[in-house]
């Protein structure tokens, strides 16, 4: 990958959540770019971090109980040393967040509209008139049907779908050159998730943006991304393009999440599941995090934290069993 | 098992069907709408035979789950009828007799169990209550408990908090089975789960059948699993059924534009081959004012006007091989293979 051209640069992301009694490790060491014009998919189940690493690149988890380390580099800006002011362009302006629920995502008491303006007004400073049309030209770009008097629409006179697009209205408001996705399709039904991916897919690709999309559906990715990261335990377990993951992937976490995923098995067989569960994040284990539930496992792996390796070029898998291809 | 010789509890005879549903009707008042309702389940009739699974599918607030509870009597029809193996609910049986044999698994897995209670009582509280002595009830949980891979000693003397997704779902399976039904209604069982959690229950639920002899209606908004599991597809639009046929049948030649549409929404798990154009636009109407005539057919691509002021009807089911659709058009459409 092109570093230097990277959007966003993330090195060794580490993020704690301290309580009182415990502390829950979240993130433990997370490393990607994310070139302009290219989607990255973060894929992984509940609990193994995907999340949490995409808040924290906009800083947006709580400060009291959150610990992030590394480094978060957006634009060239490092954001994690950023003050609260250039904080608050950096949010909604450089990057903006796209959430699962728009529902709770769009405040209940203010049309679609007046929300709008104030986002655009907020960050460009121009006239109630001028951030008007801007938001009519948004809801026109995200193909709301009958645009106008959506504008005057409360959130909950909105379908699913219609919501979700204009959330989508919303985060492009500032014309985004990061665009952050978290699962936003996951509440919607079969045939509305379909239409928000592909507007989504043509909105980034038209507008040039960078993408980071997390999601825990390999369908879903197999749409979107351009690379896809794959999260265990805090961890990034595999990385590379979508295609070569998904029909070659290296580790034997993303193999058996692939085959445990029902996509047209033979109905009188047994389907290939992942035995066990993912583990404790207050009390991480050393070595693999993916060793207790692994087919091909070896001693070393519940010992030591297996280093990158590369089977192909681009295409990375921490894990023991997995051969390094040669360098040349 | 012969399968002349009817089982002794099969009162409806061999091959019979399990649970006949006629002409079903639930519609819920809106109070702010002036007198309207929502037309969740709008007269619905189908049959479940002996040891299949029929899988429902369909978007949500097209009435699948109110569907789930109609059964069980967890809502009181507004019209129609339940037949359970021959026998009609209330008239001849009584909704009590109809829980014995039908048993139900609903999706949050969490809230569908007692926080203050440990498992082993949640699973022993069905046979006590249907008066099993407390220590054969106890016994009972025990077995079932270790039938869906918890080990009683270990997990028994837990509360709900202390589980995983998976181990919950676990529990709600054993609660449903304690009592010994003959059939099991499963509402969204595995979509709260993580994929590599939700393969292992679709084992357990497999295994379960084939050892137990139960008869399943699996629900779900997951066609990839529907199609896993089920022997027949009855597919839901808007309160309606708007298709039923062998699951074969159904995904590989889809009768009903919706379900066409439905299977052409999936996403294609190849991202060399990547959906290009949405099958069908918009979101599904809102079922306090469901459409006149085809309720699909303000989405629906093939529209002509008698569709939009004749409402189709479902016809009959014919036998095991029928494959109807509530359709005008479907023997003019081209039935085309679905991707894969």
């Amino acid at each position: 990958m092109n570093r230097g051209a990277a959007l966003a640069e993330v090195r060794d992301l580490r993020v704690r959540f301290v309580g009182r009694e415990e502390t829950i490790h979240a993130v433990n060491g997370v490393s990607f770019a994310v070139p302009s014009g290219k989607v990255l998919c973060i894929l992984g189940e509940s609990g193994s971090g995907k999340s949490v690493t995409l808040r924290a690149l906009m800083r947006l988890l709580p400060p009291r109980s959150s610990r992030i380390e590394g480094s978060i580099r957006i634009g060239g800006e490092d954001v994690l040393a950023m003050p609260l002011r250039a904080l608050r362009d950096l949010r909604g302006g450089l990057v903006a967040m796209v959430f699962q629920e728009p529902m709770t995502a769009l405040d209940p008491v203010y049309t679609i509209g007046r929300q709008i303006i104030e986002t655009v007004r907020k960050h460009t400073g121009c006239d109630r008139h001028s951030a008007r049309a801007r938001a009519l030209e948004l809801l026109e770009l995200v193909r709301i049907p009958s645009a106008a008097q959506r504008l005057e629409a409360y959130p909950h006179e909105l379908s699913g779908g219609l919501r979700q697009r204009a959330m989508i209205a919303m985060a492009l408001s500032c014309r985004p050159r990061l665009l952050l996705a978290d699962e936003p399709t996951t509440a919607l039904d079969a045939t509305v998730q379909v239409q928000i991916l592909i507007l989504l897919r043509n909105l980034q690709r038209e507008l040039g943006m960078g993408m980071i999309f997390v999601t825990h559906d390999l369908g879903v990715a197999a749409e979107i991304a351009d690379t896809v990261a794959v999260m265990y335990a805090g961890r990034i377990v595999e990385s590379g393009p979508v295609e070569r993951v998904m029909r070659a992937p290296a580790h034997p976490y993303t193999a058996g999440l692939l085959a445990s995923t029902v996509h047209g098995q033979p109905r009188d067989r047994d389907i290939n599941a992942i035995p066990g569960s993912p583990p404790d994040l207050r009390r991480l284990m050393p070595g693999c995090s993916f060793a207790p539930r692994c087919s091909r496992r070896q001693p070393s792996c519940t010992t030591n934290l297996p280093e990158p390796r590369f089977p192909k070029p681009g295409h990375m898998a921490a894990c023991f069993a997995v051969p390094s291809a040669p360098v040349v | 098992m012969d399968p002349l010789a009817p089982a002794p509890r099969d009162r409806g005879g061999p091959g019979g069907p399990l649970l006949i549903a006629r002409d079903l009707k639930k519609h819920f008042p809106v109070r702010s709408s002036g007198g309207k309702s929502v037309q969740a389940v709008d007269g619905i009739s189908f049959s479940v035979r002996e040891g299949e699974t029929l899988g429902i599918v369909g978007e949500s607030g097209c009435g699948k789950s109110t569907l789930a509870r109609l059964l069980l009597h967890l809502i009181v029809p507004d019209a129609g009828e339940l037949v359970f193996d021959g026998t009609t609910v209330r008239d001849d049986i009584t909704v009590g007799a109809l829980r014995r044999q039908v048993q139900i698994v609903f999706q949050d897995s969490y809230s569908s169990l007692n926080p203050r209670m440990p498992i082993r009582d949640t699973v022993a509280f069905g046979p006590f209550v249907q008066g099993k002595p407390k220590g054969e009830a106890r016994r009972i949980a025990r077995d079932t408990l270790a039938r869906v891979g918890l080990d009683p000693d270990l997990f028994g003397p837990r509360y709900p908090h202390e589980l995983s997704g998976g181990q919950k779902q676990r529990v709600n399976i054993a609660r449903a089975l304690a009592t010994g039904p003959r059939m099991v209604i499963l509402d969204e069982p595995v979509s709260a789960l993580d994929k590599s959690i939700e393969a292992q229950v679709l084992n357990l639920l497999r295994a379960l059948k084939r050892q137990l002899n139960l008869t399943y209606v699996f629900i779900s908004h997951d066609l990839n699993v529907v199609r896993y599991l089920s022997d027949r597809v009855l597919v839901m639009y808007l309160g309606r059924v708007v298709e039923l046929g062998r699951v074969e049948a159904i995904y590989t030649r889809p009768a009903h534009p919706y379900t066409r549409a439905l299977l052409a929404s999936q996403p294609s798990m190849n991202p060399v081959r990547r959906i290009e154009e949405p099958p069908i636009t918009g979101d599904p109407p809102n079922p306090i004012a469901p459409p006149a005539g085809c309720r699909f057919h303000t989405r629906c691509p093939f529209a002509e006007p008698v569709c939009m002021t004749v409402d189709p009807p479902l016809p009959p089911w014919l036998g095991p091989q029928s494959h109807i659709a509530a359709c005008h058009l479907s023997d003019r459409l081209p039935r085309r293979i679905s991707h894969e």
